[in-house]
């Protein structure tokens, strides 16, 4: 059973790779058609293999840890490639294949006629790889590079379109957001092998009771002592911050709508941006033991749920809400897992990764019937001409809201739960956040809804009679997306939260009295009963009222959001502003860097450096080899009596 | 007196080669002009057959035979199939070369066999006699072999060169065997390093000398400072066909003359010729590196690397450690593929009757031919050991073994010497893809095979960076 599960894995992670290879490498030798078959059939296996693999591990309860390649061996540290199957590692394979398969159908219609299309296909291919060795990885060296890898790839795709400024401006931007993230976490990985000595998950999982009750402190400025777990724990977190676009971190993904619509749902939605998620339920084992870090995790999360969807409501791009929309839901799962909910923010992920790449997708298609116009000031009234991408963002967005009974209505409701059950200091805050978040949810979606489906016609009049419904491969994607979008959370909220054994339980692990999901428990009569009983909660009505404001603002009473942008005009600049985290970077960070670097050229690089240093020992090396070449005379007598010489010498040496 | 048959299992690749090559000699001599590749196939075959016959007697438990005389154990047979191998691609490389260049290919064929039976009895021998013979076998055809273009005064310098100071190290070394025999009385390795150990000898003078003897031999054909004048001269005068051959399969024989006479015979008195080597290595390490760097001529400079290379190979020796032995070992395998990709690379770009040896003639090959530039940018950043290549791991591991040798002093000098080193590798890169040709024509390889095997050459220098363990634990499993 291993040795099907060790290979089924490995075929799993590397058929994307093989695809990826070949569209890159003989792009142009296999042309446009070849490009996307040789993509799309490994990925579209390898959803399959995921399936298969999913009923070994879920419903038959196998597992795999194992190693398939020794790297590198240096003195007692092994650095492995190695796999680690278990139930978290299915459900995000499930994931990750099952999107990236929609995409790859999807962008078959969306990049027709691209100059890079295949360089295109190539590129998420490989994405779809580094993802799975992420998810797949039984070690930190290799989370490390899938984390990387999706990294890099990310940056090539917000670049992709690299004769425009705005997308390279994005794609640096999100390379270094993501440099500082990754400090953080290179730091992390760096702690634990210096602690535990090893960058094995179980190996370290196993130490980390041990090293919790030894109280084992590090003073990184003379004089404060930290706990080492702590320690560990909130650096993993500044990388999950990173990738996981959490405040302050959080200030490239808005950025990143400068890549492919395909791209912002398959990275920036559903898997890449989600790494963070699942790399701190993956290391629930350490997090549990710092209460410090958890602290931590629940308030950024809460805050950043609440206070990225407020600045959704004043963005006029269609992509630039469902983005924004994307921070606060990242939000909402890091705040589970800083209640300890993992289960719940693993089954946000879930949901959130369907509903969200719904949407993305949707807003592209209505982009390609804008003809690549994303301003929503221009459209209005689509659903006249786009009958199903009217269906599937409407179902997007009501599972985005948490409606019962769509898909983000379970785990969100069970988030929101958890944390009000939480314990955690920062609780309280957190409490409010979500659930004030809720409303805000429901509004900047319906808001972006409305205005974008209903409310009159605002394309001129050469645009509206080119407005027709995409092509098949475009709405095959948004149908397939749309019927998990709906009934997953339903169909999967028992198994995932409240049942006698979750699916996620031998997976995440909690200390006695951390299991918030425990406590809620109680309360959970089924599905059903749920779903029934949402109308009597405040998230219910909070979703609601949303809906409604939205709905008074821009079909009943369309003066009211310009009367209120004047009367509050100075909330209005501060979330236009996006609360001047832009103004900031670009005034300290960028300025600050561009000084300091001119600064080191002028003195350190030209001065010292190049001067001194460069030019001198050049000097020295030419001098030298100037001596050496004489040495070589050419002449036999002196070669010979140099080797005499040497023997003489060494004669000498080791006889007195 | 009863008379046994010895033990000829261990000997079988040599019986074939030998047998191969009369047959080779025999078959030039009678056969039709219709066969013109014959000799050259035949050549192959005996290349390969004597490497299916090593894999396939693959020793992984030591066999010694003929009195003790021959012994075929991990280290000789992983050395054996390195060294088929490379002279199985080096004839691929050359044989255009040698017909354009009208050299005779009979001979060519003929003595490169033999030189490979001499490396292949050097890196099996297991008596001091033994010893001597394989490296008098792989040197005389070699000296032969670089006289190759008789009217051209260059080579004609490099072989008298080569072959008079060879003379005086063969006579060095044999003075040093001499002198142990003197001490031991045994020319059997295992006898002698027997006696030596024994503590009543350790002190003697006589062995002290024997082994400041054999030391220089073994130094002089490894190519460290002080025996290396021999090196720039002879890898510049010779035909870049020939230049190829000493640049790579040699190099391996010369590692089992290492392997015999300073581990097998040696390794109790390490602590004594450690100090020793430090110096050797430490001068060719520089002056390899230093004066590599003013060299225009490609030939030379590479020369000058190969000298700075054996200074990081003998930093595995002085580690003195099972994993110092193997790192060397590994450095050693590693430096043969590269240098058979660089000088692969200049023979097959020389075209008939021109000689591409100065690093100029290298400049804008990257729009000439993008592909073999490439091949050539693999191999220079492998040389210089810049990751993910498999010279950065070639290095690492010496210094690994050296630093946990605790030699931490030598493992930072050896580092700044390597930087020092890239400066001359990168200038390689540079002129390949940042300076103009005067001709811009396109240069075309004719031949398949050709460019397949300098394909999976050069490539190999990544692949096996990226994955090295498996190499890497069979030369440690070689000392264990």
């Amino acid at each position: 059973m291993t040795n099907i599960l060790h290979n089924l894995s490995l075929a799993i992670v590397l058929l994307p790779l093989i695809g990826g290879l070949i569209a890159g490498l003989f792009g142009k030798r296999i042309g446009i058609r070849g490009a996307h078959w040789v993509t799309i059939i490994p990925v579209g296996l390898s959803f399959f293999l995921s399936v298969l693999l999913a009923k070994f591990v879920i419903i038959d309860g196998q597992s795999y840890n194992g190693v398939i390649y020794t790297w590198a061996v240096s003195g007692s540290f092994h650095f492995d490639v190695g796999f680690l199957i278990d139930n978290l590692t299915a459900l995000m394979m499930l994931i990750v294949t099952f999107v990236s398969f929609m995409v790859h159908i999807y962008s078959v219609g969306y990049m027709q006629g691209d100059k890079g299309y295949q360089r295109f296909f190539s590129y998420i291919s490989v994405f779809t790889f580094a993802m799975l060795m992420l998810v797949t990885a039984n070690n930190f060296l290799q989370l490390f590079f899938g984390w990387e890898g999706v990294g890099l790839v990310s940056y090539l795709l917000i670049g992709f379109w690299y004769n425009r400024e705005a997308a390279n401006f994005g794609s640096l931007k999100a390379f270094l957001v993501n440099r500082v993230g990754d400090f953080g976490f290179i730091l992390a990985i760096s702690g634990i092998l210096n602690y535990f000595g090893t960058v094995d998950y179980a190996q370290v999982f196993a130490q980390v009771p041990a090293l919790a009750k030894a109280h084992t402190m590090i003073s990184i400025f003379p004089g404060a002592q930290w706990s080492v777990i702590t320690v560990i724990c909130i650096l993993l977190f500044i990388g999950a911050m990173g990738k996981s676009a959490q405040m302050p971190l959080h200030v490239w993904l808005p950025e990143s709508m400068e890549g492919p619509t395909p791209i912002s749902a398959l990275i920036h939605a559903a898997t890449m941006v989600t790494a963070g998620v699942f790399m701190v339920a993956r290391m629930s084992p350490i997090f549990a033991f710092s209460q410090t870090a958890l602290s931590m995790v629940l308030v950024i999360g809460a805050a950043g749920a609440l206070f990225t969807g407020l600045v959704a409501i004043v963005q006029t791009d269609i992509k630039r809400v469902v983005a924004y929309s994307t921070l606060s839901q990242l939000g909402y799962m890091i705040a589970a897992l800083g209640a300890s909910a993992y289960s719940a923010g693993i089954f946000h992920l879930m949901t959130h990764a369907c509903f969200k790449a719904l949407l993305f997708l949707s807003a592209g298609s209505v982009i390609i019937a804008m003809h690549h116009d994303q301003d929503m000031r221009n459209m209005g009234n689509l659903k006249k001409y786009m009958p199903i991408t009217y269906v599937c963002f409407l179902i997007g967005a009501l599972a985005l809201a948490a409606i019962p009974p769509f898909s983000g209505f379970y785990s969100k409701d069970a988030i929101i739960e958890a944390i009000h059950a939480a314990t955690v200091p920062g609780a309280k805050f957190a409490y409010v956040c979500v659930l004030l978040g809720s409303f805000v949810t429901a509004l900047y979606i319906f808001r972006a809804f409305f205005y974008t489906f209903h409310t009159k016609e605002r394309m001129d009049e050469k645009l509206r009679s080119e407005l027709k419904e995409s092509s098949w491969v475009v709405c095959l994607p948004l149908i397939l997306l749309a019927i998990p979008s709906v009934i997953i959370g339903a169909l999967l909220v028992k198994p995932m939260l409240f049942s006698q054994h979750t699916i996620l339980s031998k997976a995440v692990f909690m200390l006695p009295g951390q299991d918030v999901l425990k406590k809620i428990a109680i309360d959970f009569h089924g599905a059903f009963a749920m779903t029934l009983h949402s109308i009597k909660t405040l998230p219910f009505w909070f979703a609601v009222s949303g809906i409604f404001v939205a709905w008074l603002s821009y079909i009943a009473l369309p003066q009211l959001p310009s009367i209120l942008t004047k009367r509050f005009a100075w909330i209005y600049q501060i979330l236009q502003d996006k609360y001047g985290f832009d103004d900031f970077n670009q005034l300290v960070f960028v300025r600050g860097c561009q000084r300091l670097a001119k600064a080191c050229y002028l003195v350190g690089d030209k001065k010292i450096l190049d001067h001194g240093l460069v030019n001198g020992s050049g000097r020295l090396v030419v001098w030298a080899s100037a001596i050496g070449r004489k040495l070589q005379t050419g002449y036999l007598y002196h070669y010979a009596f140099a080797m005499i010489i040497g023997l003489l010498a060494i004669l000498i040496w080791l006889v007195f | 007196m009863t008379f046994q048959l010895p033990n000829f299992i261990p000997a079988i690749p040599e019986m074939f080669l030998f047998v191969m090559t009369m047959l080779v000699l025999l078959v030039e001599l009678f056969h039709s002009p219709r066969f013109k590749n014959l000799g050259y196939y035949l050549a192959q075959l005996t290349l390969l057959g004597a490497l299916i016959l090593t894999i396939k007697f693959y020793a992984f438990q030591s066999v010694v035979t003929f009195h003790g005389s021959y012994i075929l154990d991990h280290a000789a047979c992983l050395l054996k199939i390195f060294i088929f191998a490379s002279s199985f691609f080096v004839l691929i490389y050359t044989k255009d070369y040698i017909k354009e260049n009208h050299l005779p290919q009979t001979e060519y064929y003929v003595l490169t066999l033999l030189i490979v039976l001499g490396m292949s009895v050097l890196v099996s021998a297991y008596s001091m006699i033994t010893v001597y013979l394989g490296l008098e076998l792989l040197s005389l055809p070699l000296y032969a072999m670089i006289a190759f273009k008789r009217d051209s005064g260059l080579c004609a310098e490099a072989a008298m060169k080569y072959f008079i100071m060879g003379a005086v190290a063969s006579g060095i070394l044999l003075y040093g065997i001499s002198m142990l025999y003197g001490a031991t009385q045994s020319l059997v390795i295992s006898a002698v390093a027997e006696k030596i150990a024994s503590a009543s000898l350790a002190n003697n003078l006589l062995i002290t000398f024997g082994l400041v003897f054999v030391f220089a031999g073994v130094m002089f054909k490894l190519g460290a400072v002080p025996f290396h004048m021999w090196v720039p001269d002879v890898y510049q005068g010779s035909p870049n066909a020939v230049t190829l051959f000493i640049a790579s399969a040699t190099k391996l024989a010369a590692f089992g003359l290492t392997v015999r006479l300073l581990i097998d015979t040696f390794h109790v008195l390490h602590p004594i010729w450690q100090h020793v080597a430090m110096v050797i290595a430490i001068l060719s390490m520089g002056i390899g590196n230093f004066v590599a760097i003013i060299q225009t001529n490609f030939k030379r400079m590479l020369a000058y690397s190969s000298i700075a290379h054996m200074g990081y190979l003998l930093l595995g020796l002085i580690a003195g450690t099972e994993a110092g032995y193997g790192a060397a070992m590994f450095y050693m395998v590693i430096y043969v593929i590269m240098s058979l990709g660089a000088f692969g690379l200049l023979v097959i770009l020389s075209r008939s009757g021109y000689e591409v040896e100065n690093i100029s003639d290298l400049k804008g090959l990257h729009t000439r031919n993008p592909w073999l530039a490439f091949l050539m940018l693999l191999v220079m950043f492998s040389m210089a050991g810049i990751p993910p290549s498999a010279g950065f791991f070639a290095k690492i591991s010496v210094l690994e073994a050296l630093v946990s040798a605790h030699l931490v002093w030598l493992a930072a000098l050896a580092l700044i010497f390597a930087i020092i080193g890239v400066y001359y590798y990168i200038r390689v890169v540079k002129t390949m893809y940042f300076d103009t040709a005067e001709d811009e024509s396109k240069i075309v390889i004719y031949g398949v095979g050709k460019q397949v095997a300098i394909s999976v050459n050069c490539l190999s220098v990544l692949a096996l960076g990226i994955l090295p363990t498996g190499l890497f634990n069979l030369c440690i499993l070689a000392f264990k």
